[in-house]
């Protein structure tokens, strides 16, 4: 992956979070909840700045980073797209509905399109069971999806503009 | 709740939510002002009323009128109608799928008959955002009752005596639990509520917090009170950002009404809480592994003993409870352990509330006493199999549970059944399955989850699970020989036997339960190259019956790939090479021109 230059600002929004926890490595957690919520993302670049300021290793960040799934160190595409492959989704068809959008995304689960506009991902539940299966579109939630729908989603939001890229 | 002449509860859970329960707020308000009627009627965003399948559901009191798939759109009729002139709108009523008459009032709802809601009992019922409605229906009633008349001791022997046993999945008895970590001896002690609700499929954690968050709050405290603790902690998937949100305007106005902070009702007894967030990781569940992710670790679990009780969080004794089983507590302090222990089982008291999702018409959250049959959930209360098709399965206990077949319907439920009968109780979801899910693809489905969230830290999950998944593919794929379905037994067993945590240690079941039930299933697979339920892919295709076909072009003008030619009146045909087997033709052919083989 290509280094990426950090700016001041960036840094000084970090080192600010790392601060308002009180620089403790127990709260590491708390810290990259708060950073990725701001940058969108945890670079490696990111967690090493993280890792000096709670006076950590970088090898315990990257651990903790990698070990949950909420965290990710891949920019999300302009609108994130996540099928729900719960159980109550699985058997009502959420299979078939996420091969639709590999298939018209051109893409696999955890990449984005090569434009950055859509990401793809699968989430476990996200307790709209009645409405399975259910597919979401940054916040908002589409309920019973059949694969036939996925053009249609998809056009909704191919011309528009998301956020832009949060990390300078 | 005296000062207005009506009430018109909206559903603001997760489900009713992604349906717009907002906007039918927003166009209700709006059509209330415009008939002047502020002063008369008030419009409540609830938690989740359990009956998912319908939503969004409004409800209308006094006269309990239960609306169900209501839109923004309809707010004009609801107020015109039923506000002003006292006319129910009977196209919104929800409809006896038996007879097809209209239901007006919720109390004779097939779904809502055979509850009991105790931990559910204020969900639906008041605004989850104001501590007031939670007081009115005797909230914190039984925190000043323990402050003030109770010691510890008699707290904790009241919850042994009602036989609560912790609803997050193991069953363990709570008053017992309080105890042990009474007895051992700390000046820091923590209270942990356990909101990691990582099962695929379950969401009754998340309902109870986004519906009733003050019953949690209420709880912790009598916990810390019992044990000795001055802090409570809260660990919670940050999936859930309104049940986040709801949880902490609930502490803000605890806090401000002297019900959580210092000297608490004037009793010397100080209590704060605090919420940590959890970040995806199903094995989280484990608590010894949502303690090391409190403390900002992976959340690997490590072997017990020692237990949370004598050394968790910090290394300081630990109590960690389900929210489910801190939603209980107030009402067993209010109640008495004798009232509660009356309802359920010999070994398993109270009620279990129950995801209830999958191929089943009535899609909720339910609650019932323990010891309901599957058949009166499956049947009476989840109104049966959708589209009339028959019943196969109910998978119960998520990742770590089995299927139940058929001859387990007239099981009653509790902990001890379930486990008798090769499945277990887990947090409470509950996916039924019909005649078109294969088994063996079920089996798949779950390894694949248990893959992903193994934490990696001992070799029989992460290998052998990987193992396990791997034959299944090849099962499933058509690959499969006799004597893999030996090797998935053997290998079971021995992640069952030597795992190191409760998800390795369970990860099986959902293989053995299926091999137990549905061998014939596997067989097919392995020996006809046959997958009886139509499901799995590489073992079936689509082909257009000629004089069947009468090429009315739908199947062509469905096909999400283009895998279908053919000219109007002319017979079609499937190009296998471009067929993703989605089923879209199958369905929508009126002529039954296409088979699947």
């Amino acid at each position: 992956m290509p280094k990426i230059k950090l700016s001041d600002n960036t840094i000084n929004i970090i080192k600010d979070i790392c601060a308002e926890f009180q620089n403790k490595e127990s709260e590491l957690i708390n810290v990259l909840h708060k950073t990725q919520g701001k940058l969108g993302y945890l670079p490696a670049e990111v967690q090493e700045v993280i890792a000096r300021e709670l006076n950590s290793s970088v090898a315990r960040v990257y651990g903790v980073v990698t070990f949950y799934s909420f965290f990710t160190m891949i920019p999300k595409g302009e609108f994130p797209i996540s099928i729900c492959m719960g159980t109550a989704c699985y058997v009502r068809g959420a299979e078939q509905v996420l091969s639709e959008f590999k298939r018209q995304l051109k893409v696999e689960v955890g990449e984005s399109t090569s434009d950055g506009k859509f990401s793809l991902n699968c989430l476990r539940c996200v307790g709209a069971c009645g409405l399975a299966p259910v597919v979401t579109v940054g916040e908002k939630v589409y309920g019973r999806v059949a694969p036939t729908q996925v053009k249609e989603i998809i056009a909704e939001y191919r011309e528009m503009n998301g956020a832009e890229s949060k990390i300078a | 709740m005296t000062d207005y002449r009506m009430h018109i509860l909206i559903c603001g859970g997760t489900g009713c939510k992604a349906s717009d329960s907002n906007g039918i707020k927003e166009k209700l308000n709006y059509f209330i002002n415009e008939f002047n009627l502020e002063d008369e009627v008030q419009v409540v965003l609830t938690g989740c009323f359990g009956f998912c399948e319908k939503g969004p559901i409004v409800k209308v009191l006094p006269d309990n009128t239960f609306y169900t798939e209501v839109k923004p759109s309809d707010a004009e009729d609801i107020v015109k109608e039923h506000i002003l002139k006292g006319r129910p709108v009977k196209r919104l009523l929800y409809k006896n799928p038996k007879n097809d008459y209209a239901v007006t009032s919720a109390n004779n709802i097939d779904f809502y008959k055979k509850q009991i809601r105790i931990a559910l009992r204020n969900c639906g019922f008041i605004n989850p955002e104001n501590i007031e409605e939670y007081i009115g229906r005797d909230g914190y009633a039984a925190l000043g009752k323990c402050l003030t008349e109770n010691t510890p001791e008699e707290v904790i022997k009241e919850i042994k005596d009602s036989g609560l046993r912790g609803r997050g999945g193991g069953g363990f008895p709570t008053g017992l639990k309080w105890e042990i970590t009474r007895n051992v001896v700390n000046d820091q002690k923590y209270v942990v509520c356990n909101a990691d609700e990582g099962d695929p499929g379950a969401f009754m954690d998340r309902s109870i917090l986004e519906g009733d968050p003050h019953s949690v709050i209420e709880a912790m405290a009598i916990c810390g009170y019992c044990i000795g603790a001055d802090t409570g902690l809260v660990y919670i998937r940050a999936e859930y950002p309104l049940a986040i949100e709801r949880l902490k305007i609930a502490i803000g106005q605890a806090e401000e009404f002297g019900l959580l902070g210092n000297d608490i009702l004037g009793t010397g007894f100080n209590f704060k809480i605090e919420l940590r967030y959890g970040a995806g990781a199903f094995v989280c569940g484990e608590e010894t592994a949502l303690i090391h992710s409190m403390e900002g670790l992976r959340g690997e679990p490590t072997v017990k003993p020692p237990f949370p009780s004598v050394s968790g969080y910090m290394g300081k004794p630990t109590n960690v409870n389900n929210v489910e089983t801190f939603a209980n507590i107030p009402v067993i302090i209010n109640k008495g352990a004798n009232w509660f222990n009356k309802i359920g089982t010999e070994k398993s008291k109270g009620t279990k509330v129950f995801a209830l999702a999958g191929k089943i018409n009535n899609v909720g959250l339910i609650e019932v006493p323990m010891g309901t049959t599957l058949r009166e959930v499956i049947y009476d209360i989840g109104g049966g199999i959708k589209d009339g098709k028959e019943f196969k399965s109910v998978q119960t206990g998520g990742p770590s549970g089995g299927c139940l077949t058929k001859k387990f319907l007239d099981t009653p439920i509790d902990y001890d059944n379930l486990i008798a009968a090769g499945s277990m109780m887990g947090s409470g979801g509950m996916i039924v399955m019909d005649e078109d899910d294969c088994m063996v693809s079920i089996a798949r489905f779950y390894l694949e989850f248990t893959l992903e969230e193994s934490c990696g830290k001992c070799n029989p999950c992460r290998i052998g699970n990987k193992r396990l998944h791997e034959i299944l593919c090849r099962i499933t794929e058509g690959k499969g020989t006799i004597e893999d379905i030996d090797r998935l037994k053997v290998l079971s067993e021995v992640i069952k036997d030597t795992s190191l945590c409760g998800l390795g240690q369970s990860s099986p079941n959902p293989v053995l339960s299926t091999i137990a039930n549905f061998e014939h299933e596997y067989l097919a697979h392995v020996n006809e190259g046959k997958c009886p339920a139509g499901q799995c892919k590489s073992l079936m295709k689509y082909e257009i019956i000629e004089d069947l076909c009468t090429g009315c072009t739908l199947c062509f003008r469905n096909c999400p790939v283009g895998a279908i030619t053919g000219e109007r009146r002319v017979a079609h045909f499937i190009d296998q090479s471009l067929c993703i087997k989605c089923g879209v033709c199958m369905d929508k052919c009126k002529f039954n021109a296409i088979k699947l083989n």
